[in-house]
């Protein structure tokens, strides 16, 4: 039977489930210390004088270190030239929270005590948070040398004015994707301890072996000293792939004071020290015709990157500009972007990174020219879609080409179990019915990139590379160990990935362990992000599995004299078939594949095992089509989903409920975007208003509904799997599913748009408008 | 800023079934003692304005969130944390065991206390409607599940009532 497409239980949880979880803070070796952050009070000042003298007084405080002891080291590694983010503040601070000073006490108590301790003054500069103020000509800026807070721009080669002239009919939208907070419910931590043996660095990290790269690199000595092990992950989301001063700082204070240093952020330090996601401007246009046809999208998108360029914050825009035309056949379609430094949080991926925020505003834009031309946004939708049968289909972009779909079949299937027309009947009944509470249905076909990536792809984010490893190896009792490079925070690389090699080999689930996060046993790799596990590792697994099963049977076939081309394998053994009986265990296999003397002639002890690089020829491109249906109450502007319909289609599915449970948690992140999450900052001020988890709203069980979710199947013909990958879909698909909705219901009133979140408060106000 | 001495308070505790008796800190949390003291690591901590529920305990049978209680408040208590639970599912309770048979739980930080809410909710509501098990777990966040198969998690433990447990 095979275990791909089956509901397995994982592998994770019963450890996860009795406490038995190791997280980073859960480590404490002997004289460990506690390192703590005095991060700056001002968004953007000079430092005229910092006096450690009290802080240092204090019984159980071991040291107190800033810029000053640091200059011997270089800034964080992958920083825009001239904009690069020093690893503690030197002389000028650029955003609320930025490490100035780092305390190193006998426990954290004492720690955050002498970090309160610690006197620095500051000579305020001015300050800029939206990019709209940090653009304008006479803005502070945040890096005199540099000349301006614009970090990069992409022009645009043709502006399409023609084109949307053209057109029957034009509309605009001023889209804000908010800034939003990952919120992994484990803040950052790690703990280093340089001994005589070299560095061990615990972190909690998507991508160990990319960290250890880069460490190792900052810190001058060889990759054999640097070892970075990533135990369980309390979730990332895009986070933890992000150059954090502790990463840097604990390994080097370690060194300096001959014990491990620990690092354990509390909320309120994550809330301004973890990287953001989001925040775009986008400006659109699009020409279409009286039938629903669109003729020319125009695309503008300003990124706010934070105080410092992120490597991935830099990458957003190109992502957004990528997938622009989402699922649609739009003729002429035109990009650009620019990015700009403001005095905020950095800005990195956050589940989808760039993906969500081009689905929401094409999404928003089709239901516009639906709104504009009358037609049902359904039908506008089946009008302009890709068809099934236009793939592989070159976009306005040249890598991005996407790989397969069958859109209008989504759509089919989401309306289906929304039961939209008897919705649609039931919004036209409550609309005559001042009484009624007001009912509004959105649609969000989306499509996203994913399955990162072909060559080149990650390495324009600082990656070493593309690929995934694995390794399969037998032991000579017939289980398997699979290492993987990629390094899970909560996706379930453990039960996956023994499925698929359980599958590929004949061994079963139970004989089947999975590693990685370390860098001193897995070979090497990349990481978990962009959707890439089942489509890019798991198809690592698969094939590496595949290449020890041949040689396996080359095994079994000498010891059974029989011929390779004849055996099955199935339930651990290989069989001869159509000679009942004729059989030979997979632990028999293992034994004697390290015994020289009973193996084959080609064959060499310990030949059953196998590492490769899976590369990938193109991205994976799932897709799907969401929609919700809202009630809104007149009186409060309150916003009740009583349905959402989540139709997915990424490929292969190894494990539906695992499947499912990444589309709940991302549609989750994406109904938070639309509704509750958005990080603030005082204009002027720059001082975050969502610095704790009181004022920045991450929902809890009462506020989010049931998800019906459905499902269609087109494979990715870019992997031995057909996977598309899953991770980002949800949150890629949902806000616009939910803000759609919500301007439906207020079509009435003649809004055409409302800016995320979409508060009771904002709703209210516009319900006053038109009392 | 003048710097409090710190005074130290002897408190005797019975964690998951054993006594123990210690000098803390008066200003230990209960969450920081029960890990780094007790080294029971299982309870998390997630926030640092009881917003959510990641170091959740029973304390005397109700369910507390130990960062929001001091060590020495908690002196002659009883606590139980994720590490004292045990059940007829292979060990596991029936609350636990919904958590694995309906993917309640990803990458499992908020788990030791969605679990150890839900299983205070089961004591005091043994049937609980869905409602009532989202209103139930409301001081517990989860970033990875959405919550739904949370929900479900704890209705199949309310669908596999254990001897002992609630009516
Ligand atoms: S750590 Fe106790 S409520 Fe968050
Ligand atoms: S499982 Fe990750 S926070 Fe709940």
């Amino acid at each position: 039977m095979s275990l791909v497409g089956a509901r397995v239980l994982r592998k994770e949880d019963p450890r996860l489930l009795t406490g038995g979880g190791t997280f980073v803070d859960d480590l404490a070796p002997a004289r460990c210390t506690f390192a703590t952050f005095v991060g700056s009070t001002e968004a953007h000042a000079t430092i005229t004088s910092i006096d450690v003298r009290l802080a240092l007084a204090m019984p159980g405080v071991i040291g107190v270190w800033t810029a000053a002891d640091l200059v011997d080291h270089p800034d964080l590694p992958g920083g825009f030239p001239g904009l690069e983010r020093p690893v503690l503040a030197r002389n000028t601070v650029r955003f609320v929270g930025e490490p100035v000073a780092v305390v190193v006490a006998e426990d954290r108590y004492i720690a955050a005590d002498a970090a309160a301790a610690v006197d620095i003054r500051y000579e305020p500069l001015p300050v800029v948070t939206s990019t709209e103020e940090a653009t304008s000509p006479d803005a502070p800026v945040l890096f005199p040398r540099h000349g301006s807070n614009i970090a990069t721009v992409v022009p645009m080669l043709d502006d399409l004015e023609r084109d949307l002239q053209r057109c029957d009919q034009r509309a605009s939208l001023h889209l804000v994707n908010q800034r939003c907070a990952a919120v992994p419910i484990e803040t950052m931590a790690c703990l280093a301890d340089w001994t005589t043996e070299g560095l061990t660095l615990w972190a909690t990290f998507q991508a160990p072996h990319h960290l250890r790269n880069y460490l190792a690199a900052w810190l001058d000595v060889p990759q054999t000293q640097c070892r970075v092990i990533a135990p369980d992950v309390g979730g990332g989301f895009g986070s933890k792939i992000v150059w954090y001063p502790e990463l840097f700082l604990a390994p080097l204070l370690s060194r300096r004071i001959r014990r491990p240093v620990k690092f354990s952020q509390t909320r309120s330090e994550a809330m301004v020290q973890m990287a953001h996601g989001r925040d775009q401007v986008h400006d659109l246009d699009v020409g279409f015709d009286r039938d629903g046809t669109i003729k020319a999208l125009r695309f503008v998108i300003t990124q706010n990157l934070g105080a410092y360029p992120d490597p991935t914050g830099l990458g957003l825009a190109v992502l957004t500009s990528w997938m622009a035309a989402g699922c649609y056949r739009i003729p002429k379609v035109s990009t650009s972007f620019r990015t700009v430094v403001t005095n905020t949080t950095p800005v990195a991926a956050y589940r989808g990174a760039g993906r969500p925020e081009a689905a929401y505003s094409i999404e928003r834009i089709v239901d516009l020219v639906a709104r504009r031309t009358g037609l049902d946004p359904a039908e506008v939708r089946r009008k302009n879609f890709i068809p099934p049968g236009a793939f592989p289909y070159e976009t306005h972009n040249e890598p991005v080409v996407y790989d397969s779909g069958d859109f209008p079949q989504a759509l089919a299937e989401c309306l289906r179990l929304l039961r939209y027309d008897e919705r649609r009947a039931e919004q036209a009944t409550r609309r005559g019915d001042p009484g009624a509470s007001l009912l509004g249905i959105g649609l969000s076909c989306w499509l996203e990139i994913a399955g990162f990536g072909p060559n080149g792809s990650l390495e324009g984010f600082g990656h070493l590379a593309s690929w995934e490893s694995a390794q399969v190896r037998i032991q000579p009792d017939g289980s398997a160990i699979v290492f993987v490079g990629s390094s899970p925070h909560g996706q379930g690389h453990e039960t996956t990935f023994a499925q698929i090699a359980s599958d590929e080999l004949g061994i079963s689930y139970d004989r089947i362990q999975v590693r990685f996060g370390d860098t001193a046993t897995v070979l090497q790799g990349v990481g978990t992000m962009g959707s890439r596990g089942v489509p890019t590792s798991g198809s690592a697994v698969k094939r590496s599995s595949a290449n020890v099963l041949l040689k396996a049977k080359k095994i079994a076939a000498h010891l059974l004299e029989a011929s390779e081309h004849d055996l099955d394998v199935a339930d651990d053994a290989f069989f001869v078939r159509g000679t009942p009986g004729k059989n030979v265990s997979w632990g028999d296999v293992a034994w004697a594949s390290f015994q020289p003397l009973r193996l084959p002639p080609e064959l060499q002890a310990g030949s059953l095992e196998d590492r490769l690089y899976q590369e990938s020829p193109n991205f994976s491109y799932p897709s799907g089509a969401y929609g919700c249906v809202v009630s809104i109450d007149r009186d409060t502007g309150e916003v009740t989903i009583e349905d959402m319909v989540l139709v997915d289609d990424c490929g292969t599915v190894i494990n539906p409920l695992l499947a499912e449970g990444q589309v709940h948690g991302g549609v989750a992140q994406g109904i938070a975007q639309a509704l509750f999450e958005g990080v603030q900052y005082t204009a002027g001020t720059g001082q975050p208003v969502t610095g704790s988890l009181l004022d920045y709203l991450v929902p809890t069980a009462p506020d989010l509904p049931n998800y019906t979710a459905g499902r269609i199947t087109t494979l990715c013909p870019n992997n031995p799997l057909g996977a598309k990958g899953i991770g980002e879909s949800g949150a890629v698909g949902a806000p616009a599913a939910v803000v759609n909705a919500i301007v439906d219901a207020l079509a009435p009133f003649g809004v055409e748009h409302v800016d995320m979140p979409v508060t009771p408060e904002k709703i209210w106000r516009i319900l006053e408008e038109h009392r | 800023m003048t710097v409090q001495a710190t005074r130290h308070i002897q408190i005797s505790l019975t964690v998951n079934g054993y006594r123990s008796t210690t000098t803390v800190d008066a200003r230990t949390l209960l969450v920081h003692h029960l890990r780094e003291h007790e080294r029971l690591t299982g309870t998390h901590i997630g926030c640092d304005t009881s917003n959510c529920g990641a170091c959740t305990v029973l304390l005397d049978g109700r369910s507390v969130k130990s960062c929001t209680v001091l060590a020495v408040q908690a002196d002659g208590a009883e606590i139980t944390t994720i590490e004292g639970l045990s059940g007829p599912y292979d060990g596991f309770t029936a609350v636990q065991e919904g958590f694995r048979q309906c993917h309640g739980l990803q990458c499992g930080y908020c788990t030791p206390g969605m679990v150890m809410a839900a299983t205070s909710l089961l004591t005091d509501h043994p049937d609980p409607t869905e409602e009532e098990i989202r209103l139930g777990i409301e001081g517990n966040m989860c970033r990875c599940t959405g919550y739904q198969m949370i929900v479900e998690s704890v209705r199949w433990a309310v669908e596999h009532p254990e001897p002992g447990r609630g009516g």
